[in-house]
């Protein structure tokens, strides 16, 4: 079962027909099973990786450090839903170290990003301090790398 | 030019006549393969380039790196139940091509028969011949399996027998050998004092169950030499790293023909198998689950077109039959690579048994797969359409 997942993780357009015949199991019981994990939430959504650049999209990228002062009654988590909330926002993570969420946030200009971490994100009350890293190239995105694939060298015939 | 006449009379690999012109052809499909179509494991490629950077760049001890021997010991103990000791019963080879050389030379003398399991892949014989030995080919039937049986070796079994030569799982048909099927050839083995080489190559890649060693059989640890390495499991075809393992007296035989035609095998691929045996194991398994995914397409697909293909249960390859076709399997493949461009070997080349079959690798990805299987159904059809007529006017 865990297979199914895996094969969908890699190829979401893989068809309940093609994963059976891949896995060894019945086709009716891979839709059952793909069925019950996107219930489940388990699988949360299909969707493609894009690499933008390469399609001449000017997307800016920026990764935002945030240092966050909680208050009594207020924790990490609901100050990461409100910014999870914005659009803006791809990646929202609590992490270890010298600030408490890191965020990766997607925007069309550097101008856009620097006021939606101006407007939205810095005046919150429990924020007291963001650093901006903008993206400047990307290499790996979400297992996906960027360069070009590795090609096949193999002489068509052995020995 | 005088050439040794040993050598005039080997034949040319079979394999690469019939593809002489292949790779000329655009937009070729390639079943044809027996490596990997996975690129080494990245983990094991920078293993070696940070070896290369500290100056890795000598000669090994003959026998290999002392550090990749232990290793090699606790993979094979875990793999086969057998105990081999570094120091003096496993030796890296340059390949388990070398392996085979090396075994055979170590153990043949002039005159000697050696049996040889067919369908084989094609090294077996030229081995045989150029140590001066004869090699005598055993049958394994498809109605068995491909399996060998003790009245296929004992048929063939004369006083000047000294070795067997057998692939399990087996290049070219997929097939593997159970235990209880071992069985018999070890007792067989014991009873004639018959020294069994053992191509365990595809070992990791078995998709029911583990692979058996003879080595593992009472009384076969000493009359067997295990031949293993690193290409196919861990897709490290072109470092050219084998190994292999039995009894102190015959490896150390090997390891001085060793020493003195190849000294060791290179420290560069020396330094990566050591990552990839300590490392490597999770890349190896996610490259065989793949296989066995395709495994099941590319049999399925086979069957569902006409051309009965018995179920492989090890290595990356599939055997189907065209005898269906009213083609010989020459025909077939020649027929397959000119006018469809997708190239299968004729499993002629592989012996005898091999005679009707194609032997066609799912080392290739899951769409090149399914693009060859629509364009042998395309040919297929062709061949009804053109059969058709004759039947009509012969009722």
């Amino acid at each position: 079962m865990r297979e199914v997942l895996e094969l969908l993780e890699k190829d979401a357009r893989l068809t309940p027909k093609e994963i059976a015949e891949q896995t060894g199991m019945d086709e009716a019981e891979v839709a059952n099973f793909v069925a019950a994990m996107e219930a489940r939430g388990v699988i949360k959504r299909y969707k493609a990786i894009v690499d933008w650049d390469k399609f001449g999209d000017e997307a800016v990228y920026a990764i935002i450090e945030v240092s966050v002062s909680l208050d009594r009654g207020v924790g990490y988590d609901s100050i990461a839903e409100r910014i999870s909330k914005f659009p803006e926002v791809v990646n929202c993570m609590l992490v270890s170290g010298d600030h408490d969420l890191n965020l990766l946030i997607k925007g069309k200009t550097m101008k856009e990003l620097a006021f939606f971490v101006a407007e939205k994100i810095a005046p919150l009350q429990q924020v007291q301090h963001t650093a901006t890293h903008f993206m400047l190239r990307a290499y790996k995105t979400e297992g996906e790398i960027m360069f070009d694939r590795e090609e096949d060298k193999r002489l068509v015939v052995h020995p | 030019m005088k050439i040794a006449n040993k050598v005039k009379g080997l034949p040319p690999s079979g394999i690469r006549k019939f593809f002489d012109l292949a790779s000329s052809i655009p937009d070729v499909i390639s079943l044809g393969v027996g490596e990997p179509d996975f690129v080494t494991p990245w983990r094991v490629r920078e293993a070696s380039i940070y070896a290369l950077e500290r100056g890795y760049t000598t000669y090994t001890s003959n026998w290999g790196l002392l550090e990749l021997r232990e290793l090699i010991s606790k993979y094979m103990f875990d793999a086969t139940g057998v105990d081999y000791s570094p120091k003096n019963e496993t030796l890296v080879t340059t390949g388990v091509s070398e392996g085979i050389d090396l075994a055979v030379r170590a153990i043949v003398d002039p005159g000697d028969e050696v049996l040889v399991v067919e369908p084989s892949y094609v090294s077996y014989r030229p081995c045989v011949i150029m140590a001066g030995g004869t090699p005598v080919s055993v049958s394994a039937s498809v109605d068995n399996d491909f399996k060998v049986t003790r009245e296929d070796l004992e048929a063939k079994i004369t006083d000047r027998t000294t070795a067997v030569i057998m692939n399990y799982p087996n290049n070219p048909t997929g097939a593997i050998m159970p235990r209880k099927d071992l069985e018999e050839i070890a007792d067989l083995a014991v009873e004639r004092d018959l020294m069994i080489i053992s191509d365990e190559v595809y070992e990791k890649m078995t998709y029911e169950g583990k692979h058996a060693s003879i080595a593992s059989f009472n009384g076969m640890r000493d009359n067997t030499i295990a031949l293993n390495g690193f290409s196919k499991a861990f897709a490290m075809t072109g470092w050219r790293l084998g190994y292999a393992c039995g009894n102190a007296e015959v490896i150390e035989a090997m390891m001085k023909v060793h020493q003195y035609t190849m000294l060791c095998a290179p420290i560069t691929a020396q330094m990566a198998a050591i990552e990839a045996l300590k490392n490597g194991q999770d890349d190896m398994r996610q490259m065989i689950d793949e296989y066995n995914r395709r495994r099941r397409v590319i049999v399925k697909g086979f069957n569902d077109l006409g051309l009965s293909c018995f179920e492989p249960k090890g290595a990356f390859y599939a055997f189907p039959s065209v005898k269906s076709t009213g083609l010989t399997d020459e025909q077939f493949s020649e027929r397959l690579l000119y006018e469809k461009h997708v190239i299968a070997v004729p499993g002629s080349v592989f012996g005898e048994s091999g005679v009707g079959h194609l032997r066609c690798s799912y080392a290739t990805s899951m769409e090149q797969i399914k693009e060859a299987l629509g364009r042998i159904a395309d040919l297929l059809q062709e061949i009804q359409k053109e059969q058709a007529p004759k039947i009509r006017t012969k009722s």
